[in-house]
């Protein structure tokens, strides 16, 4: 199976490869998958409280290529994104600017439970509603 | 990564046609394209004469008679017609067929074919160390068992199954040995009828042949095996395989096997020291482990678990460089890892982890060094990326995390 340029250009050069600390009351941690299924991804983003929005955003992968360009691109995309607007990030997002072939779609499945998972901690560690998003 | 010459070390998914082999065949598509069959002129004797020569040079190679020797399309051709074609000749002896889990698909698919056709399977489980138990083996032999097939060697580890002691069982017993020694043949010494083996399949491709073509070994004395053909058509290969003879490959196969005749040794000598030497290096990093037995196993090959790293993220590293394979799931349609390495008792994550390398006769010193570096780096790189390599540096128990499994 050939893969993407843009695949190969995020495993390549994977942005926003690192750690936040988890401890921290603005840091929501998702840690996603499971060793025994191939894939384990853990998206940290720091909010800015003053404007709600999404100030930096780290991934750590154990994965397939796609695996690690998907977290790699959600980390992109979180950067200065409001929190709603972070949850509406929808897997097929993914799927469409990465190319991924249908086997892969899981990697993007695992992308958007990781960001859900993120804000979701965020939230519940400052007391704050959990918003629908349709 | 600065090289563009690519590394081949998959020489157990397919080994290059060796080009003294290639050679031998060019004549037979043009010059002497007969179909052997043709018993009335000139251009049928003289493909009918390669392809006895080639029969030959198969039987000295196995040490067997060539007209023990029937020529298919390939391996898993040879898996099918032995394994059903007992199946449906000894229907009235029994119906039991005892192998193992960690055979090739090519055998246990056929066996789970067999299953709705009224058969009664055993699959044997393997030890830790991949290696099958001639306890359990002895035990799973009933009055109406009329088969056991055993893989020689294991493609994913090149672990290899105490053959002798196998045959011996099964002499013992009455019941009929078949060995699916396509990983083998070619690689070492392999002679069915010294080991009490009674039919065996093998493939050219996997030993610098071309691929499309296959044998089975077919004991005609002590016992004398018959099954019953697959391929029904013109009679060819006494009445067990009908079609016409791919004459070019069937030369090649030859050749392939005088080569392997006279050079195996030497390049099995040669290529233990390689792969030694890398998977000495590549254990060096931490967190490594090696699947299957060490001290009886194919000399090319070896298979390594790199911990808390996912195999194919890992190949992708180097994948422009070093050809390799990895017992992941995500190289295959399917997302369940290798059930070769699970059936070890491998837990899936290590058998996520794991990249067979399989080294051949054009595997060179370099190519080796070249390996140890890429891979090395590969790993180092994918660990830097890994979430479960830091929590495991941290310190974390990761058996006591609760995963989501998805």
């Amino acid at each position: 199976m050939a893969y993407s340029e843009k695949v190969l250009d995020h495993f390549k050069n994977p942005r926003n490869v690192g750690v936040l600390d988890k401890d921290s009351k603005n840091v929501g941690t998702g840690l996603v998958g499971a060793p025994e299924c191939g894939d384990v991804m853990r998206l940290q983003i720091e909010v800015d409280e003053s404007t709600g929005t999404i100030r930096d955003a780290k991934f750590k992968t154990f994965g397939c290529g796609s695996a690690i360009a998907s977290s790699s691109l959600a980390t992109e995309w979180l950067k200065g994104k409001s929190l709603d607007d972070a949850a509406g990030i929808d897997n097929m997002d993914i799927v469409e600017e990465l190319a991924l072939p249908p086997v892969k779609i899981h990697c993007s499945v695992l992308a958007e439970d990781a960001i859900k998972a993120a804000i979701s901690d965020y939230r519940k560690k400052n007391g704050i509603a959990e918003t629908t998003t349709a | 990564m600065n090289k563009h010459r690519l590394i081949y070390l998959d020489n157990n998914a397919t080994t290059p046609c060796d080009p003294r082999v290639v050679e031998a065949m060019v004549p037979y598509f043009f010059e002497k394209h007969g179909n052997a069959a043709s018993r009335s002129h000139q251009f049928g004797w003289e493909a009918e004469d390669a392809v006895d020569y080639a029969r030959e040079q198969i039987a000295q190679l196995l040490d067997v008679d060539d007209k023990e020797v029937i020529f298919t399309s390939g391996a898993t051709e040879s898996n099918n017609l032995a394994i059903k074609g007992v199946f449906e000749m000894y229907a009235r002896k029994g119906n039991h067929i005892i192998t193992v889990e960690t055979e090739h698909k090519a055998v246990l698919d056929t066996c789970k074919h067999l299953e709705k056709a009224g058969a009664e399977i055993t699959y044997l489980k393997v030890q830790e160390d991949g290696l099958v138990s001639l306890t359990d083996l002895e035990a799973a032999i009933k009055p109406n068992t009329i088969l056991v097939s055993i893989m020689w060697a294991n493609n994913e580890t090149g672990v290899i199954q105490p053959m002798r002691e196998i045959a011996t069982i099964c002499e013992k017993h009455g019941v009929l040995f078949h060995s699916d020694a396509t990983q083998a043949v070619g690689k070492i010494k392999t002679h069915p009828r010294e080991v009490g083996i009674h039919l065996m399949s093998f493939s050219a491709h996997k030993m610098y042949g071309p691929k499309g073509v296959g044998g089975l070994y077919v004991s005609r004395k002590n016992p004398r095996v018959k099954v019953t053909a697959q391929i029904d058509g013109g009679g060819h290969e006494r009445g067990m395989r009908s079609g016409t003879l791919n004459v070019p490959g069937i030369v090649g196969f030859g050749k392939a096997a005088e080569i392997a005749r006279k050079e195996m040794d030497q390049d099995a000598e040669r290529l233990s020291k390689l792969r030694d030497r890398l998977q000495a290096e590549l254990t060096k990093l931490e967190e490594t482990k090696v699947n299957g037995n060490e001290g009886s196993r194919m000399p090319h090959v070896t298979n390594i678990s790199f911990k808390h790293v996912e195999g194919e993220g890992l190949m992708m590293t180097f994948n422009q460089n070093i050809a390799v394979s990895s017992g992941s799931a995500c190289t295959s349609a399917s997302l369940e890892p290798s059930y070769v390495l699970v059936g070890m008792g491998l837990g899936d994550d290590l058998a996520h982890s794991s990249i067979r390398f399989s080294l051949g006769r054009f595997t060179t010193e370099e190519d080796v060094e070249d390996a140890i570096k890429l891979v090395s780096t590969g790993v180092n790189h994918m660990r830097d990326l890994s979430p479960i390599w830091e929590m495991y540096k941290d310190g974390v128990d990761l058996s006591k995390i609760e995963w989501a499994a998805h």
